[in-house]
């Protein structure tokens, strides 16, 4: 369409001017805080009591990473368990929530409508926080325990529905020529219906893998032992803590008037960051598309 | 037919069913026990609303109180207090960031660079996909009285320093403004999909019409965004006495001075839960929360079914 010769009005030219001039400003706005958090990593922690953190530090200092990889068995015990809760709560549930899809959307499943209720009633009314809290401690024992960080957010009833929806798409003929062929029904589901499945599976494998890895709630809620902190709650202490000497395990000593208390926090937000800032050029792309497929029918 | 035997040959149904679907039932199973342990199986439990919860006695051995709960809250102002901040809160979050997504989105549609289109979309996505305790680490890298980088330019040019975590005040317009930093991306790209979905003849035709770039975006892409945006505030509604917990919490933490103006019904319940082990007060709140939330669904679902029958969700 770049031929077309209908002569540009002066509206559009504004309209376009505006939008180029607002988006990169937005867009900006949007970057600004990532960029002063990592250059005030970088920071030399005398300039920062001395004049605050910076976009543009007079010197750049390695010293809060190096404190912080080299002293903290915390900071990787905490990658450990967010590592092993997000790996394992996205295949759980994404098996569980597949097979829960695939079931929902089978014509010949007789109660596919009341079970597909019953599911999503429980976006409407939920028993509430403390409920919640004293189910888990005193009846289900899951104080302490990595899978109280893992089955809350394991399975989400709108990624059910928009798995069953996205199942919708697949012919039954396929299923029908299937179970001709001697095929039961879990064959089915693993042979013919995942594979065909895999950029649904991605889209809310990704949702969930972040859930998991931004996970800091259930961390506060229910986790007593510090080596069972995720990492965004062991963030979320480093920051509100003052003294940081309590939270750095040191293996060596460490002279404390000595430690980079103001850089170290923001080299902790960096390296709690990082992985997605990484994955996500990678990622964003299914990102949009399970963005949209949300979007059209939820 | 009488109900008993209706009853039993429901049952038997129910159980020739169940043998013929065997598998699929089994494969069910998982998602259903989840439901039924995480979500139903706690519902009884906002009993605990209406009783002195007490440890020991659990939730239906505590003694009952009946309204005693709520009664109190009312009287010491907190329940209007929260509720007034939490829909004040919502209303500003729905009604300004669904006007500056749908501005964005027209915006994008507007620009013909791809290259421009594809970095700024992804660059306005990504504070979507990063933790509210990394936003907490903004907030502060940017506040705080001692070294944030607002006070570091007002000391460098020679200005007081300015305590923002002591001022309940300036915390509102934070708040809404890390907000709509975070949601503009995602809102921006669902709008982007119902404008990219037009047909792009209808825009050619337009052109030959000889109508201008504001004619088109006033005429054709606005009444084209209605019904989605209508949907999205309606539904919106449906939430608006649930907080964004995540974001109030990692903002403002345990400053109480700030709470006045920043205290929500989520933060209000978590705060009587894990500081003060006040289960039935907190309880009662998050009941509350639950039955307008579940009353106000329905209000909205009815309205939504009379004005777009299609969209309705029930």
């Amino acid at each position: 369409m770049e031929k077309t010769t209908i002569k540009q009005d002066s509206g559009s030219l504004i309209v376009k001017g505006v939008s180029y001039v607002s988006i990169t400003f937005f867009a900006l706005v949007c970057l600004f805080p990532f960029a002063l958090m990592i250059s005030s990593s970088f920071m030399n922690e005398q300039e920062i009591v001395r004049e605050g953190y910076k976009l543009l530090p007079k010197e750049v200092s390695l010293k809060a990473y190096k404190m912080l990889l080299g002293n903290s068995t915390q900071l990787l015990d905490a990658y450990q368990v967010t590592i092993i809760i997000t790996v394992v709560g996205t295949v759980l549930g994404l098996f569980m929530m597949s097979m829960a899809g695939f079931v929902l959307n089978r014509k010949d499943f007789k109660y596919r409508n009341f079970f597909s209720f019953l599911i999503y009633f429980t976006t409407l009314f939920s028993g509430g926080l403390i409920p919640t809290y004293i189910l888990m401690v005193k009846h289900l024992h899951l104080k302490d325990n990595l899978f109280a960080m893992i089955l809350p957010g394991v399975v989400g009833a709108w990624s059910i529905f928009l798995m069953r929806n996205f199942m919708k798409a697949i012919p039954d003929s396929l299923y029908e020529s299937a179970t001709i062929d001697g095929a039961g029904d879990f064959r089915i589901y693993w042979r013919i219906f995942i594979p065909l499945a895999v950029p649904s599976l991605a889209t809310i494998g990704l949702f969930s893998a972040l859930g998991f890895w931004n996970e800091w709630y259930n961390g506060m809620l229910y986790m007593d032992s510090p080596d069972k902190f995720p990492l965004q709650y062991f963030l979320q202490r480093m920051v509100n803590q003052t003294n940081l000497g309590a939270l750095i395990n040191s293996g060596a000593v460490i002279n404390t008037a000595d430690l980079p208390t103001q850089s170290i926090k923001m080299a902790t937000a960096v390296l709690a960051t990082g992985p997605i800032i990484l994955l996500y050029p990678f990622v964003q792309r299914y990102f949009v598309t399970g963005l949209t497929i949300g979007a059209v029918k939820g | 037919m009488g109900l008993l035997t209706r009853v039993k040959l429901a049952g038997r149904n129910i159980v020739r069913e169940v043998m013929k679907n065997k598998v699929l039932f089994l494969m069910l199973l998982p998602v259903l026990l989840y439901f039924l342990i995480f979500h139903y199986a706690v519902m009884p439990g906002a009993y605990v609303a209406f009783v002195d919860y007490n440890l020991n006695k659990g939730i239906f051995g505590s003694d009952f109180i009946g309204l005693k709960n709520f009664e109190f809250l009312v009287q010491n102002g907190d329940l209007w207090n929260i509720t007034k901040n939490t829909l004040l809160y919502n209303i500003v979050f729905l009604a300004l960031g669904n006007i500056i997504q749908i501005v964005f989105a027209i915006m994008l549609s507007e620009i013909s660079g791809r290259w421009f289109k594809k970095v700024s979309q992804s660059v306005i996505l990504l504070p979507n996909f990063i933790s509210m305790v990394i936003v907490g680490v903004f907030a502060y890298n940017i506040f705080n009285f001692n070294s944030g980088f607002i006070n570091t330019i007002l000391a460098g040019a020679g200005l007081d320093r300015y305590e923002f975590y002591s001022d309940p005040g300036i915390w509102k317009y934070i708040i809404v403004a890390f907000k709509i930093w975070a949601g503009t991306g995602y809102g921006m790209i669902v709008y982007l999909a119902t404008i990219t979905g037009i047909n792009h003849d209808l825009y050619e035709a337009a052109y030959m019409d000889g109508a201008t770039t504001w004619q088109r975006i006033r005429y054709m892409t606005l009444p084209i965004l209605k019904p989605t945006f209508i949907l999205l505030l309606l539904f919106g509604m449906g939430g608006i006495l649930k907080g964004s917990f995540d974001l109030f919490y990692n903002l403002i933490g345990t400053n109480s001075v700030l709470y006045p103006q920043t205290d929500i019904i989520d933060t209000y319940v978590f705060r009587s839960l894990v500081g003060q082990f006040n289960f039935s007060m907190g309880a009662a709140v998050g009941f509350y929360q639950s039955l307008f939330g579940l009353i106000l669904v329905l209000v909205v679902n009815f309205i939504v079914r009379k004005i777009e029958p299609d969209s309705a969700l029930f």
